[in-house]
């Protein structure tokens, strides 16, 4: 079998999906439109049914309350906020995607909550209100304290240790998000002819254009 | 259940295969296209990648992002199982360790791995320096064998001349990616040979091969391929065999006991359903093993009877010893190069573009034997964890100005650090000879079943100097291929404390030696054939015959081994018959 024949089997020159035709396309042409990147509710095949009932039963479930939920909300916000490039982390179903991941590794359910109460009580003694009542000004203030290791003051450790892993979750769920792919310009996944670097990168790179 | 029943199949069959992974599928493959009739049982779920593998599907179709809670190697990676599965357990000698890592699903560890296919070369059968037995077989009884295996299944790579890293028949390799050109420089300056992979991916058409697919380059070998356009063993040995009319698959079947007559000649297994757990047996004029190297030795020593008392095929008592991983151990930076690159469709092939074969004269080194290295890096399908630990990096990533960019913190700057930063990361990884010692060994734990009431293994195996000692070059070879080329480290650079970062036996996933050939019956299992010295009927065709593996993963030995078993077979058959 060649390779259009693989394809064809595969059914993807036939059905119009466009992923020949996309794969020449840049990032800028390939924005999504569709937002709403939740995962699948029917069993995929090749997903295990042990697997699928653990995913259902675990979105069935709720872990944050309403208040540490806006509280996220408004964290990843600032930590991956709408920009010139593309949308928010909320924009991109980051709150839900963190929601799912402390069921499914429960190892971060303390350090999660812990780290929220933390943030409240920390607000609350700088600001005189929990951290989502506060202004922007107020918040940034709060944020500046705990998003730069190297110049924290040691009675925020704690502050800096929740929001580091605050951020590398955002930093997962974002990018993982249809948002967040066409944001790094990820074009690949798709079927294609893999024929070596392009030549104008070898040459920007400084490389021979015969290497490789 | 109140009345125990074993249901016994009248079918009497030529042979039963346990196990269909590499070894079990080739197996299976030449005996059934030899008209031979066949049983082969499958502890785990029929899979058939071209339906079952989640080929292709983007990270937001799994809601942990392709994390690795069920499955170790994330969501859409192709194993069924892991190193822990639930109700099958195994122990450890206390002050020991090993990882064992078992995929229960037609084709096993076949459907998910990297496709790395090297041959062992003349010096891994027959070594010059004392250290590990001889093999009973030399590289040139196995190179038809290799070569076939190469015609029959697809290799891609080059031709080299390097004595102990043959050659084989090979399909043009995939070119290298950017960050690959930056490591092959770095490698020259280091004085590290870098050279085209050597995979089982169809870089195009296999003459005489209809039924699979060409790669069309989404780099995902891992999830298993849709084309069958790589090798597993479920695409390409068993899918097809069962085509033949001569090979009949039972899932869901995990086997409890070789069962033998007085004479000590196995008569067929016994096995158990895993879905009703209802017990059954079936009967064959000849039993093979491919259950993996430590569960094909587990079975052997629970398959005791008056005629093998220690477990079948165990008058030696060296069922379980020998055992050997590869060694392995990594690094990981960034090339500041690649910051802000230009953006492709690079994924390329899922198994690897490049890599470096062991290069150096044992003579002038601390340790024997060496370790070939695999690399990583490039603008990947972003996952679970991606960026994790990026933002921390802060002065070590240059600004477009290059001067350090600082923390980034949060906000616009964080969003502009992560853009600038994607596809720069470049890793590497060495795979090393780890030495096959007695004493590093599996055997039956006298205090534990598993949920079927099988006995489960217990493991001992600690690493010595000459493995630690090969971690440590591997490091320093790691830094200075990162240094020529420029690049940042931000993985923990491991020392002495951590044993040079070392993984545990068995992490590596290449254990092997349990059941080693010989042409002494004292001290060794098997014969040169793959045949039990203590059951003329008996063979074993994973990688537990192997006397000592190479640095090369044992895939492609695997393969030519177990076709040269069954040709064995067949010859034998013929022998009776004839």
């Amino acid at each position: 079998m060649n390779r259009r024949e693989s394809l064809k089997a595969l059914g993807l020159l036939a059905s119009g999906t466009g992923l020949l035709a996309a794969s020449s396309c840049g990032p800028e042409k390939n924005k999504a439109t569709d937002h709403s990147d939740k995962p699948p509710t029917e069993k995929l095949p090749g997903v295990q049914d042990f697997e699928h009932e653990r995913n259902l039963k675990l979105q069935a479930e709720q872990f944050f309350s309403a208040h540490e939920l806006s509280t996220i909300t408004c964290l990843v916000d600032y930590i991956i906020p709408k920009d010139e490039f593309s949308g928010s982390a909320s924009e991109a179903g980051v709150p839900d995607f963190i929601e799912f991941i402390v069921k499914d590794m429960p190892h971060y359910q303390t350090p999660m909550r812990g780290g929220l109460k933390w943030m409240d009580i920390r607000s609350q003694k700088k600001m005189g209100q929990v951290f989502i009542n506060c202004t922007t000004d107020q918040q940034i203030k709060l944020l500046d304290e705990i998003a730069f290791p190297s110049r924290s003051i040691p009675e925020v450790e704690q502050g800096v240790s929740f929001f580091k892993t605050l951020r590398n979750l955002t930093a997962s769920g974002f990018y993982t998000s249809k948002i967040g792919i066409d944001d790094l310009g990820y074009v690949g996944n798709r079927p294609g002819v893999w024929s070596g670097v392009p030549a104008e990168v070898l040459q920007a790179h400084g490389f021979a254009t015969d290497e490789g | 259940m109140t009345a125990f029943q074993i249901i016994e199949s009248t079918e009497h069959y030529d042979a039963i295969v346990v196990g269909s992974g590499a070894g079990g599928g080739m197996a299976g493959y030449i005996l059934a296209h030899a008209g031979l009739k066949v049983l082969m049982l499958e502890a785990g779920p029929f899979y058939d990648p071209a339906i079952d593998a989640l080929q292709l599907r983007w990270s937001w179709e799994s809601p942990r992002r392709g994390a690795g809670t069920t499955r170790p190697f994330g969501d859409f990676d192709a194993a069924y199982g892991g190193w822990e599965l639930e109700g099958e357990p195994y122990t450890r000698a206390s002050g020991t360790e090993f990882e064992w890592f078992r995929a229960r699903m037609l084709g096993g560890r076949t459907n998910h791995w990297g496709r790395i296919s090297l041959r062992m070369g003349p010096d891994d059968f027959q070594p010059k320096d004392g250290v590990t037995d001889s093999w009973p077989i030399t590289y040139d009884e196995v190179k038809p064998f290799y070569d076939r295996v190469d015609r029959m299944i697809g290799i891609y790579g080059t031709v080299e001349g390097i004595h102990n890293e043959p050659d084989g028949i090979f399909l043009k390799p995939p070119k290298p990616r950017l960050n690959e050109l930056y490591i092959r420089k770095g490698g020259q300056k280091a004085g590290v040979p870098v050279i085209a992979g050597r995979g089982s991916v169809l870089t195009e058409a296999l003459p005489g091969v209809k039924d699979r697919g060409t790669c069309f380059y989404c780099g995902q070998c891992g999830r298993s391929c849709k084309v069958y356009g790589d090798f597993s063993s479920s695409s390409c040995l068993v899918i097809p065999a069962m085509k033949t009319g001569n090979l009949k698959v039972i899932d869901n079947a995990m086997v409890r006991e070789v069962l033998t007559n007085d004479e000590g000649l196995a008569i067929g297994v016994s096995y158990v359903n895993t879905k009703d757990l209802q017990e059954y047996s079936v009967k064959a004029k000849t039993v093979i093993l491919g259950a993996s190297a430590c569960e094909s030795a587990r079975l052997m020593l629970n398959s005791k009877s008056s005629a093998h008392p220690n477990g079948v095929g165990n008058s030696s008592g060296l069922v379980g010893k020998y055992l050997h991983d590869s060694t392995g151990a990594g690094l990981s930076g960034f090339l500041p190069q690649l910051l802000d690159r230009k953006r492709y469709n690079e994924d390329g092939v899922g198994s690897v573009h490049i890599y470096s074969p062991w290069w150096l004269d044992n003579k002038k080194l601390d340790f024997p034997r060496g370790y070939h290295i695999e690399y990583g890096g490039g603008m990947r399908m972003p996952s679970y964890g991606i960026f994790g630990g990026t933002a921390e990096l802060g002065d070590k990533i240059p600004g477009r100005d290059g001067k350090p960019m600082g923390e980034a913190g949060y906000g616009k700057a964080l969003k502009e650090q992560y853009r600038r930063f994607y596809g720069a990361g470049v890793g590497m990884a060495g795979r090393g000879t780890a030495i096959a010692r007695l004493d590093n060994y599996c055997e039956i734990d006298s205090n534990k079943v598993d949920k079927f009431g099988i006995p489960v293994l217990k493991f001992h195996y600690k690493w010595a100097n000459e493995e630690i000692l090969q971690a440590k070059h591997m490091q320093e070879t790691f830094q200075s291929i990162m240094h020529e080329m420029g690049a940042v480290i931000t993985s923990k650079i491991h020392g002495p404390e951590t044993a040079y970062g070392l993984e545990a036996p068995g992490k590596i996933i290449h254990e092997g030696g349990t059941t080693r050939m010989g042409n002494d019956p004292k001290k060794s299992v098997l014969n040169k054939w793959g045949q039990a010295h203590d059951c003329k009927n008996l063979y074993v065709v994973d990688a537990g015959p192997f006397v000592q593996q190479g640095d090369k993963n044992l895939t492609w030995t695997i393969l030519a081994l177990s076709m040269r078993t069954a040709e064995y077979i067949l010859q034998e058959n013929k022998k009776i018959n004839g």
